[in-house]
């Protein structure tokens, strides 16, 4: 039996328990250090405020557990949060279309697992407003597949993907930039796969355990 | 899935998605109230704290706030005040969007559409239909369907939760009785709403539609709750929430996150307060450390009994 740890200090984290369930894993909320005691043998980290989840993470002594077992190869899938949570590089702090600048300056900054070769820009498309459905392009081997569907997408006040590490491969895009991405054992998303139907990321993530 | 383009969709909504420089169509009416919903998903297991200045919502976001209530008065310094009580300076609202990367909610007066179209205009995360600024219409809700940006709206019952939706409210909290730090309507109001999705439940399908003919809500939301058991929406506590064991209470009954007004920036120590409430509510279930976090948090704030008052802002709007 699969079991998958799913960060649970604050986001969606339930409906990735749902998906995650559904395929047949079971699943464990990591809520606090004692939650570590169980082993698993992967990790999602989910949507939600990625300021609150690293403070939480942080206040609950998760983060260094974690950063190492990441580090040693553990297999992660980190959506919207959770990728900002995973990216090496964060550009800005966030939307400041239309606001202060001097003031935006001192928003308080996200400090993550930095392990994913990527740099980030948060709410790169905007406030809520600003968030959107679309389809992107499923890739294999850096092609788009033969027989592939388009992947649904949803981004919610999402980041955007701005540059990649040499040994990053893209697995999704959109509007010809990669909004899903791989490197080793770390999966990154700027979309919400646990919003949709489409179960073609979980199991990407699966066949990496 | 819905067409990605609609031609409903109005000009501030297309200025809003311009000046944040995307290139995405504007979604369908249909698709932005999904969008609005899911939105509320990612704030759940999360505070929402009420501040009234940029320094305060960086607190509240250092704090671990998952998203901010910008208002120039919290609750109980509206009840002391007296008068009549409006939505806040939007040059107010936009310091407070600058100095945080979190959501910024806005208050706007029950039924005052013109309120929340200047709040759509400045780009607003969400809109808060609230009961604690005084009514500016005492027969109709605003028609949140016409509008992109989402919101959330009080209720003290199913009935309440259900019309709200109906009217487009994409996430729900209890009233309470703002201001007061006295956690009582609260409780009553998330007990009441879970009970009644409970029995809701249990009801036979073709039961239904009396039901919803007696709870004065559209029957097809009823019957979404009688599959689902539980709202189409996020369901947050609200209202006299003062402690980490108040928020604790709150996620215990099945509140999905919790907002903290005055009780916050009107106690001892707001930094520490505000981040204990926040550990408290994701690990609402560990009396151990609720008891740790609840430790030298300095002065609560000193709260009005809701039974000594005599301005009920729970009644307002049904």
């Amino acid at each position: 039996m699969t079991t998958i740890a799913v960060l649970a200090v604050q986001g969606a984290f339930i409906e990735h328990q749902r998906r995650l369930e559904a395929l047949g894993c079971t699943v464990r909320q990591l809520r606090h250090e004692a939650d570590l005691q169980h082993s698993f043998d992967g990790l999602v980290l989910p949507g939600g405020e990625s300021t609150v989840q690293a403070k939480l993470l942080r206040d609950t002594g998760l983060f260094a557990p974690l950063r190492t077992l990441i580090q040693e190869g553990l297999p992660v899938l980190g959506t919207c949060a959770g990728l900002i949570l995973l990216a090496q590089h964060l550009d800005g702090s966030g939307d400041t279309t239309n606001l202060d600048r001097q003031l935006a300056a001192k928003r308080t900054a996200v400090d993550g697992f930095r392990t994913l070769p990527v740099t980030v820009q948060r709410n790169a498309y905007g406030r809520q407003l600003g968030s959107f459905h679309a389809e992107g392009l499923w890739l294999e081997d850096g092609a788009a597949h033969p027989d592939g569907a388009p992947l649904p997408l949803t981004f919610i006040r999402a980041p955007r993907i701005e540059n990649v590490g040499p040994a990053v491969q893209t697995l999704v895009t959109y509007q010809d930039a990669p909004v899903a991405v791989r490197y080793r054992n770390q999966i990154g998303a700027a979309f919400h796969p646990e919003l949709d139907a489409d179960n073609r990321l979980y199991r990407l993530f699966l066949d990496l355990l | 899935m819905a067409p990605l383009s609609s031609p409903e969709t109005t000009d501030a909504a297309a200025t809003a998605t311009a000046a944040a420089g995307a290139t995405t169509p504007l979604p369908s009416s249909a698709e932005q109230v999904a969008l609005n919903r899911q939105l509320a998903q990612m704030l759940k297991g999360g505070v929402i704290m009420d501040v009234t200045t940029p320094e305060q919502a960086r607190i509240a976001e250092a704090a671990g706030a998952c998203a901010v209530m910008a208002l120039e008065r919290i609750p109980a310094d509206i009840r002391a005040a007296g008068g009549v009580s409006r939505m806040s300076d939007p040059a107010m609202i936009k310091g407070i969007q600058a100095a945080v990367s979190i959501p910024v909610m806005a208050k706007c007066r029950i039924g005052h559409f013109a309120e929340a179209q200047i709040l759509q205009a400045i780009d607003i995360d969400y809109i808060d239909e609230s009961e604690v600024l005084s009514p500016a219409d005492d027969t109709y809700h605003i028609d949140k369907t016409q509008f992109r940006a989402p919101f959330v709206c009080g209720a003290r019952n199913l009935g309440e939760a259900l019309r709200r939706i109906a009217e487009g409210a994409a996430m729900i909290r209890t009233k309470g009785e703002p201001g007061t730090g006295d956690v009582v309507q609260a409780v009553r109001h998330m007990r009441l709403i879970n009970s009644q999705i409970r029995a809701v439940q249990a009801l036979r399908a073709d039961e239904l539609f009396e039901e919803a003919k007696r709870l004065q809500v559209p029957y097809d939301l009823l019957r979404s709750v009688h599959e689902a058991g539980k709202l189409p929406v996020v369901n947050f506590a609200a209202g006299g929430i003062a402690t980490p064991a108040d928020a604790a209470l709150m996620m215990q009954l099945g509140a999905e996150g919790v907002f903290v007004g005055s009780g916050i920036f009107k106690s001892g120590d707001p930094a520490k307060r505000a981040a204990a409430i926040v550990q408290a509510t994701t690990n609402y279930q560990d009396p151990e450390l609720l008891a740790n976090l609840s430790e030298n948090l300095g002065e609560a704030m000193v709260g009005i009994n809701a039974q000594e008052i005599e301005l009920i802002m729970e009644e307002r709007g049904q």
